[in-house]
């Protein structure tokens, strides 16, 4: 049983992956990255996490991937770009670069983490009481931090904002 | 089933030591309730809005199909199934073919998590033995329960505006940036205000507040002031883009909206959801703020008390009909709103209140939860009030600044 739903999420989080690269249309490669995140948020309830499963696909799934979607209707880039054209020569390089770092990071961490982690599942709170121990955990031990990302994230909006109207004023004056 | 042991308290049927017929005949009769739940109330609530707004309206209405008109939505259906399936020319096939189903399936799944019954009078837990296993009277109780209300009415969104983008066509798109700008602005109000009742309640699943609110005094309505219900009660009619909120539809404006392009079945389909949208939600609401299946006592008694087992189905049938008959009454009688006014409302108002609110809220339950009393209390409630009127001075200054830089500008508006 365990096995089965662990192969049917990760085959949606792969074809939702592969969609996301291989659509050539915008909306189907966000739709794409919305099948990832439900294929996802179905790993996260089978290992018990259901207030993360819940939060991805309310969070992500909900508001996030909408907003990609609200900008593309609204830009209208809702079409096939031509991929011949390349603005900055060395992105595609580069590309191959971080994507290899990146990979190779993520394989580190599990390598290193296999022996570690066990214990730690082992000592795990599990169902009703993981809301609990999250909210815990957020507002004792890593309070400060979780204050300076809403300040940062605060300082983009503002920015945005001013960035933008600056803007608008100066073309109308 | 290993899997399904390990999930603590999704609904004690699972916990049982022997996992024979019993356990998969009542949830086989729980899905065949919901679902029929879902499918005869949308058709009756169809026939009710027509029958209510033509009385409203002073006309007959429905009244040739079967008794009082009742079957007009069954007949009405039974056409949509059989007339011709179009797709536009310039629409986007695969996403125009989901679109529908995208809005219907969350519509749905809402049903799920709102208990539909069960005893809980006398501080019983609602638990009730069908077939000699002890379950509940909703489909799931997960422990995250409400929060999939919430992801269900996120999820809805794509319907809209993946409906509008993929018909090809202007107005279903201009009406499906409307709609989903809309849901997102009231999403955060709807959420505010619900949080005031979950931290109130102390629990996130939904037969756990039904439970927190035994007496009148502890209905969510009464506990946390009467303003979160309220911010709510609005907060859902814009999710539900129902009057005065339909600017979605706004037939003079945009012909119909994001569904414009639709026919057939797939109109029918997004037709169903937004009844049922409408009926679930308003089940939602009195689940969180009235008690759901909870008795009211009227001088002592209950009066559904002679229906024995199915008292508590009565009494969230009765709430959830005012509430029906309160959406009807509201598109009879308010007229749409403007854009501008949709989005004040929404971000000016509703915000600011139920952000405030629940604050204040949050600031009263750590008093209560630190046993301070008498002077010490009130003292912490004036603290309150001052910064709550502090707060509303700023807010209305930085509102001032902006209508005058906005005036500066030249804009319209």
């Amino acid at each position: 049983m365990e096995l089965l739903v662990f192969v049917l999420a990760s085959a949606m989080v792969l074809a939702g992956a592969i969609g996301v690269i291989a659509c050539n249309n915008p909306v189907h490669a966000a739709l794409g990255l919305v099948l990832t995140l439900f294929g996802i948020a179905v790993h996260f309830v089978s290992m018990e996490a259901h207030f993360l499963a819940a939060v991805q696909v309310i969070v992500y799934a909900g508001a996030i991937v909408v907003l990609f979607l609200f900008v593309i209707m609204l830009l209208g880039v809702d079409r096939a770009e031509d991929l011949s054209v390349e603005p900055f020569q060395i992105q595609r390089p580069l590309a191959v670069i971080v994507g290899v770092a990146i990979s190779g990071l993520v394989i580190a961490a599990v390598v290193r983490g296999r022996s570690t982690l066990g214990e730690q599942l082992e000592s795990g709170v599990p169902g009703d009481d993981n809301i609990r121990e999250l909210a815990r955990s957020l507002f004792s031990d890593n309070v400060f931090a979780f204050e300076l990302t809403s300040v940062l994230l605060i300082v983009a909006v503002v920015g945005t904002v001013v960035l933008t109207r600056r803007q608008r004023g100066g073309a109308s004056k | 089933m290993n899997i399904l042991h390990r999930i603590p308290a999704a609904d004690p049927l699972l916990e049982a030591e022997s996992f024979w017929w019993q356990p998969l005949a009542v949830i086989g009769l729980k899905v065949l309730v919901v679902f029929v739940i879902g499918l005869v109330g949308t058709m009756f609530m169809v026939w009710f809005e027509r029958k209510i707004v033509a009385g409203m309206q002073n006309r007959v209405g429905p009244n040739k199909a079967g008794p009082f008109g009742l079957l007009q939505t069954l007949a009405d259906g039974t056409k949509l199934f059989f007339k011709e399936d179009l797709i536009p020319e310039k629409a986007d096939p695969f996403v125009f073919r989901i679109a529908p189903f995208l809005a219907f399936v969350p519509a749905f799944l809402v049903w799920a998590v709102i208990p539909l019954g069960g005893d809980f009078t006398n501080g019983h837990d609602g638990t009730v033995t069908w077939f000699g296993e002890v379950t509940r009277v909703q489909l799931a109780d997960p422990p995250i329960g409400v929060l999939l209300v919430l992801a269900m009415s996120s999820i809805a969104v794509y319907g809209v505006m993946l409906a509008g983008w993929s018909s090809g066509s202007k107005y279903p798109l201009l009406g499906s940036v409307r709609a989903s700008a809309q849901m997102i602005s009231y999403e955060a109000a709807l959420g505010l205000s619900l949080a005031a009742v979950l931290m109130t309640a102390g629990t996130l699943s939904t037969s756990g507040i039904v439970s927190a609110q035994s007496s009148i005094t502890n209905w969510h309505l009464l506990s946390t002031g009467i303003v979160p219900f309220v911010v709510f009660l609005i907060a859902m009619t814009a999710e539900l883009n129902r009057p005065p909120f339909d600017l979605v539809e706004a037939e003079q404006e945009l012909v119909g909206g994001f569904h414009t392009e639709y026919s057939s079945i797939r109109f029918a389909l997004f037709f169903l959801a937004e009844f049922m949208n409408v009926i679930s939600m308003s089940a939602l609401l009195v689940t969180l703020f009235l008690g759901g299946p909870q008795p009211l006592y009227l001088g002592g008694t209950d009066i559904f008390a002679v229906l024995g087992p199915f008292g508590g189905t009565a009494w969230l049938l009765l709430k959830v009909f005012a509430f029906l008959y309160m959406y009807v009454w509201f598109r009879a009688t308010l007229p749409r709103l403007r854009y501008d006014q949709l989005m004040n409302l929404g971000w000016k108002v509703l915000i600011p209140i139920s952000l405030g609110w629940f604050i204040l809220l949050a600031a009263l339950q750590v008093a209560r939860d630190s046993d301070v009393s008498g002077l010490r209390y009130s003292l912490i409630v004036a603290g309150c009030l001052v910064g709550i009127a502090l707060a509303y001075m700023l807010f209305q200054a930085a509102l001032n600044v902006a209508r005058r830089n906005r005036d500066a500008e030249g804009a319209a508006y």
